[in-house]
């Protein structure tokens, strides 16, 4: 049988109404968590994992692959309308999401989301029923080598693609790389700038970092402007809905988060948070409308949102062709797997034949019901800013609070949000952009930890580093995304750029 | 299917007694490790069982559950219906992170589960026995590359041992710290490093794919599912098992301890756990009372000396 075959049968497993029904559950719960800081897709599956016993394999693994898509959906709402993302993947949405939200654009920022979402899940999901085997041949490809080559691109492209003090972008990066520092060294497991407390043996959480200088960061600056503040909140200008000029703007975005979220979705070491970042420079460099980022500019909405629900298939590629849990919550659909004696692994595919097809075709039938429950629902949601400031801010700081106790009940956990909330004050006060110091946290640890391994590995030998094809690929177009903008500074298209890096915050 | 569903619920309901015992299930990690699918396991079993009524379990991860151990040293002490999971790789994590609180500040009541430690290669290299693996490290310790899980963790003691019984410096071994073991994997099977080592379920169906050799595997006697020989069969005098374990609250009297162990042990031989054991897996390597303890404290010593061997704890 072909792979179109197999996909057609499954979708006739799939459409059992049974099995319909679990999907319903599973993408209406996931949408709730993701919605709801602090309770993540990965939570709500092992609560549920008990549940299922009694259910059947198929539908139970459907349920939860439309929780963890559901989740990747929820998770945006949040972040656009109250700056709180909800997880690290829809950290990057948060920046011109907000901005959107604020113009009284929400209403096209979500609907971008939720249509960039389905989009990228649709072709993702494609993607994975018919080039699995290749990507993770690709996957695979990528050691600690090309892993760190990847990182230097990142932190290039994006650390460029943020603020318009040089200085004070930097000022922010490296805030977060020390931040990163903190906790046990993963390659030697000793302790780091964790001053004898045992919470902070695991470093900084990136979502509380985030939520803090995003979420209470701004209340504080709203509270500590009183009612002087200008910026007043519009909660609906225009159409709820997108207009012809936003799709024209949000179809390229989509396609190319897509392609920029699977291949790194797949990666063991890959994650969400590289796709949505890259997604997001690589829009900045190409929009036409330079002067709209950091003020509420659709790409940036529709880029990263397509590049996180197709990470979330991409991770699928290799938990169900080699058995690679890459993600929490694929660890626990992993689980979820176990449970049913089945070991998802290269034979797999062989093995369950109609499993596999059966979760991959409800996987797309979860698509489109996610899509029928969000649109109507985006008027809802945008309604949220309508509630008076004051109460507003109240509710935001509640939120942020709730949901970092949600994820880990501690009081050190608690003070750390509110001091890096101060951090963020500050920053906003001065004028720092805040994005650089989530990056720096985010993408640290892992070029550390890459770039250490392929010099183990190597056993000392730097030039481990540029040995292979990719690697060297990779690194030659870091190098050129770092000197091309000099070399033009330096020719007098200075101003060009400036205004192509405005201001983000 | 919605009948079995309703049927559970019902034998659930009738099954409980009326004097039973409620617990909360501490497992010192995320959701989605081995210690939260052992809390979890627990505490389905527990309730089927009718052994406890209500079972909770609480996530409070971090630092090799060293985070979640001093929470409930602290907090749990004298209180008989608290336990908390733990296992091999806390030893270690306890002695890296210069731990305040050890297994000592709690009451280790079972070993439940284990698993055996197995070190392979991708299918494509030239290494075909251990005793060849060995040799390489030997010549150049330096030379051969391991990946596997986190430093300090079982994994690493493993080949610290492995190293030492075939009179290497363990100083030397070139460990590649990776986090957790489906990133080592991949770097195994992507022909990153010489060789790979994690619990030998992550590499079964590796194996029965043909996309890797299981060289060995770190228990006394051989695992089911692979004809691996042991190290110790090799010639190399190590034998590591991974395991997990239950421990109850500090400060309990002895009476209270005694029925804490009953309710495990009733668990531990239940028909359920039986059957839960074999869904996920796990070797069943239940060991209580004085074995436990004794066992526990020499686990502990040799867990000690091999990480001041590999440099690790001073």
């Amino acid at each position: 049988m072909t792979t179109f075959d197999f996909l057609l049968q499954g979708l006739a497993v799939a459409s059992d109404p049974m099995i319909l029904l679990y999907a319903l559950i599973g993408v209406t719960l996931g949408t709730a968590v993701g919605v709801l800081p602090g309770i993540g897709p990965a939570l709500t599956v092992a609560l549920l994992l008990p549940v299922t016993y009694g259910l059947d394999p198929a539908g139970s693994l459907i349920m939860f692959a439309g929780i963890y898509y559901g989740g990747m959906y929820g998770g945006s709402t949040t972040s656009i309308l109250l700056n709180t993302p909800g997880e690290s993947a829809s950290i990057v949405t948060a920046l011109e999401g907000n901005k959107m939200a604020r113009a009284g654009r929400g209403g096209p920022a979500l609907a971008t989301a939720a249509i960039g979402s389905f989009v990228a899940g649709l072709l993702a999901t494609l993607a994975l029923a018919f080039l699995a085997p290749y990507v993770v041949k690709l996957a695979l490809v990528f050691g600690p080598r090309e892993y760190f080559a990847l990182m230097m691109l990142a932190f290039v492209t994006v650390s460029a693609a943020f603020g318009d003090s040089a200085m004070k972008g930097l000022t922010s990066l490296f805030i977060g790389l020390a931040l990163a520092l903190v906790g046990i060294d993963q390659l030697t497991g000793q302790a780091r700038l964790s001053f004898g407390l045992p919470e902070l043996l695991d470093g900084v959480e990136v979502t509380t970092l985030a939520v803090a200088l995003f979420a209470i960061g701004e209340a504080l600056f709203a509270a500590s402007q009183g009612n002087r503040a200008g910026d007043s909140i519009t909660a609906i200008k225009g159409s709820v809905w997108m207009t012809k000029a936003d799709w024209a703007r949000s179809w390229k975005p989509w396609l190319r988060g897509t392609a920029i979220g699977f291949p790194i979705g797949a990666m063991p070491a890959g994650g969400a948070e590289i796709g949505t970042l890259l997604s997001y420079a690589a829009e900045k460099r190409l929009t036409r409308h330079p002067e709209e980022f950091g003020h509420g500019a659709i790409e940036g909405v529709a880029g990263p949102e397509a590049a996180n629900n197709a990470s979330a298939a991409g991770t699928l590629v290799p938990l169900l062709t080699l058995g690679l849990p890459t993600s929490a919550t694929a660890a626990i659909l992993l689980a979820g797997f176990q449970q049913f004696g089945l070991q998802p692994g290269p034979l797999l595919f062989a093995t369950s034949p109609q499993l596999v097809w059966g979760l991959i075709a409800s996987l797309l039938i979860a698509n489109v019901m996610l899509l029928v429950l969000n649109l109507p629902l985006i008027r809802l949601w945008v309604s949220l800013l309508m509630i008076p400031r004051p109460w507003l801010y109240a509710g935001i700081l509640l939120f942020a609070t709730l949901g970092t106790i949600g994820m880990n009940p501690s009081p050190v956990e608690l003070s750390m949000l509110l001091v890096f909330g101060l951090l963020g004050f500050l920053m906003r006060l001065y004028g720092y952009p805040i994005a650089p110091a989530v990056v720096g946290l985010i993408l640290g640890p892992m070029a550390e930890q890459q770039l250490r391994r392929a010099l183990a590995i190597s056993q000392g030998d730097w030039s481990t580093l540029v040995s292979t094809p990719v690697a060297a690929a990779i690194l030659s177009a870091a190098t050129l995304a770092l000197v091309v903008p000099w070399i033009m500074r330096i020719r007098g298209k200075g101003a060009v750029l400036a205004q192509l890096a405005s201001d983000e915050d | 299917m919605k009948h079995t569903l309703l049927g559970a619920v019902l034998a659930a309901a009738v099954a409980l007694p009326a004097f039973a015992n409620d617990y909360m299930i501490m497992a010192p990690a995320a959701p989605g490790g081995g210690w939260d699918s052992t809390a979890r396991a627990m505490q389905e079993v527990m309730q089927a069982e009718g052994i406890a009524g209500s079972v909770q379990v609480q996530n409070v991860p971090g630092a090799g559950g060293t985070v979640g151990l001093a929470q409930f040293a602290s907090t749990a002490s004298g209180d008989q219906s608290q336990l908390i999971v733990g296992g091999y790789v806390m030893v270690g994590a306890i002695l890296t992170n210069a731990s305040p609180v050890s297994l000592a500040d709690v009451t280790p009541i079972a070993r439940l589960t284990g698993e055996a430690v197995g070190i392979a290669v991708p299918a494509e290299s030239p290494i075909k026995d251990i005793k060849q693996l060995v040799e390489m490290m030997k010549a150049d310790p330096g030379a051969v590359s391991w990946a596997g899980g986190s430093a300090g963790g079982v994994d690493h003691i493993t080949v610290g041992l492995l190293a030492k019984a075939a009179g290497i410096d363990p100083t030397k071994i070139n460990y590649v710290a990776f986090s957790g073991g489906g990133e080592a994997l991949a770097a195994i099977l992507g022909n990153q490093v010489t060789a790979g080592i994690s619990g030998v379920g992550e590499f079964l169906p590796q194996v029965e794919a043909g996309t890797m050799r299981m060289l060995a595997v770190s228990t006394a006697e051989k695992w089911p599912g692979t004809d691996a020989p042991t190290l110790v069969e090799s010639g190399y005098d190590v034998n590591v098992q991974n395991w997990r374990m239950v421990a109850a609250a500090p400060g309990l009297g002895d009476e209270q301890k005694a029925a804490v162990a009953a309710d495990i042990d009733k668990m531990a031989n239940s028909a359920g756990w039986k059957a839960l054991l074999e869904t996920k897996g796990w070797a069943n390597t239940y060991l209580a009372g004085a074995e436990f303890d004794a066992q526990l404290a020499k686990e502990v010593e040799t867990t000690t000396a091999i990480l001041k061997d590999i440099g690790l704890v001073k």
